[in-house]
């Protein structure tokens, strides 16, 4: 490593550096939006009075719970082409196990949220005839959503932080571009203090967000 | 029809099979019997207080009659359709019966429009504009149209448990009931729901009303029921009720709400 300290050589690799980010927003956004979505069936049939249905849902749950990301991750990157039968790129695989994995996560959300809905509310679109379905939807889960917002915002900001995994499958997102920088400027210090800060402010700008949006909903 | 001259006016104004009708209904939680034997019939256009202890199964009773209860003996029908029936299309069922619970339920949300729009949409198939003019038409008849685009949060209690009368009313329900629609309000308002509820039956409307106040069962109601644990302890006109033909478990508890 040189002698002093030189930022201005980061400055220089800036859109390198935002590629990456990109890709670092995207796994996260798609692992937020494909997570609610199955995690929110999944905490359906968790909840379902249906025995073996909510007990597959269970199971999926606890064995996710119990791997590592990490694990999870080159799993997929080796399992799913070889079920689909011919390759599908780093980016879909993990894409893939991330959805899964985080999954398991917003249904265990989820389905306290559903539970935090009152059963006197239930009974109220029962009794207007609405069906199981639109009682779930237009009664129930938008309330468990909106009571667990802060939650699932938080949980996607635990998401974001664990994106920068995909260095094990040789994806380029903002970690791995600065690390590729880093070494081939000899710019360590500098580039990994950045990074440091990049994602200690990204997360904090998140964390003011929930508070702030927490109060709103307290006082709704 | 000489032959049924003797019997209780109320009563026979509609004989034969009852808009709601109860046959030897029982109903156990576990080990727990909360419904013994309860057998009652409502016609069209009756108003039925009932009344009793807390516990007693009023609240039971009542669910039982739109399905929202389950119970394993007996027979509940409802204008001709039986409840328990397993072919019976439950939703159906329930959207020709309204019912208002003593925490309101608006659903907390969506809008006071929304709130009486919504079954109205999903349930009976109606396009926005019809739903939205029954629903101000309602709104008018509460007297909250100015808080139509509130959330129920923002309103009082008394004005919540008018939006959810008319929330009811929106689906033209052939019957209504009521779970203690008062108690969970503040004195001063009462009466303006009470007044709802009052102009409700003097058009006729068939009631099933569980409370507590006495002068609304008094000035509105035909019949009076008074449950005891589980039981339907007294089913009479509201003239035999409150002129003292009543048994000694519903004199006592009269006299310990009335001194209240
Ligand atoms: N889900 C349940 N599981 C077990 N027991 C129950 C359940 N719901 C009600 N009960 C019991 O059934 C009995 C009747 O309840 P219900 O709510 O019908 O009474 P109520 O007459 O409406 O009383 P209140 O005046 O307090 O509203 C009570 O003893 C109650 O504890
Ligand atoms: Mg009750």
């Amino acid at each position: 490593m040189e002698g002093s300290f030189d930022f201005a050589i980061i400055l220089k690799s800036v859109p390198y550096l935002a590629e990456g980010m990109v890709l670092t927003f995207q796994l996260t956004f798609l692992g937020i939006a494909g997570g609610i979505f199955f995690g929110t069936l999944l905490a359906l049939c968790r909840l379902s009075p249906f025995a073996p249905l909510s007990f597959v849902a269970g199971s999926y749950v606890n064995f996710f719970r119990s791997m590592p990301l990490i694990l999870v991750i080159f799993w997929f990157y080796f399992l799913v082409p070889f079920i689909v039968g011919h390759p599908v790129g780093g980016f879909w695989s993990v894409t893939l196990a991330f959805i899964m994995f985080e999954a398991a996560y917003y249904c265990e959300i989820m389905r306290a949220g559903i539970q935090s809905v009152t059963l006197g509310q239930v009974y109220a679109g029962q009794a207007l005839g609405l069906t199981y379905r639109q009682n779930m939807q237009y009664i129930v889960l938008p309330q468990a959503f909106r009571n667990m917002i802060p939650i699932l915002l938080t949980q996607a900001i635990v998401l974001f932080q664990d994106t920068s995994l995909v260095y094990v499958v040789g994806l380029g997102d903002f970690l791995v571009h600065a690390d590729i920088v880093a070494n081939r400027d000899n710019r360590l210090m500098e580039m990994f203090t950045t990074v440091a800060i990049v994602y200690f402010i990204i997360c904090l700008l998140g964390t003011f967000y929930i508070r702030r949006l927490q109060r709103k909903l307290a006082n709704a | 029809m000489p032959e049924t001259e003797n019997t209780t006016p109320s009563v026979e104004s509609s004989p034969g099979v009852g808009m709601i009708q109860m046959e030897v209904v029982s109903k156990w939680y576990g080990n727990f019997q909360v419904l013994v034997n309860c057998s009652t019939k409502v016609d069209k256009g009756e108003v039925v207080v009932i009344c009793g202890p807390s516990g007693s199964g009023k609240s039971t009773l009542i669910k039982v009659i739109n399905g929202l209860e389950p119970f394993q003996e007996g027979v509940v029908t409802f204008d001709g359709t039986s409840v328990g029936d397993a072919a019976t299309n439950l939703p159906m069922l329930r959207s020709r019966i309204g019912m208002v619970f003593q925490s309101f339920e608006l659903f907390p949300h969506i809008t006071i429009t929304d709130n009486i729009n919504l079954a109205q949409l999903k349930v009976l198939g109606r396009d926005e504009n019809e739903a939205t003019n029954r629903s101000m038409a309602l709104l008018e008849r509460v007297g909250l149209m100015d808080q139509k685009d509130k959330f129920p949060a923002q309103l009082s209690g008394g004005q919540q448990q008018r939006v959810a009368i008319a929330r009811g009313l929106a689906m033209d329900p052939a019957a209504m009931l009521f779970d203690e629609p008062t108690s969970a309000l503040d004195p001063e308002m009462i009466n303006e729901v009470l007044d709802v509820m009052t102009e409700l039956a003097n058009d006729g409307m068939t009631m099933m009303v569980v409370t507590h106040e006495m002068g609304f069962a008094k000035r509105v109601a035909d019949r009076v029921i008074f449950m005891d644990e589980g039981r339907i302890e007294e089913d009479c006109t509201k003239d035999e009720f409150f002129g003292g033909e009543r048994g000694d478990r519903a004199q006592e508890f009269l006299s310990k709400i009335l001194t209240h």
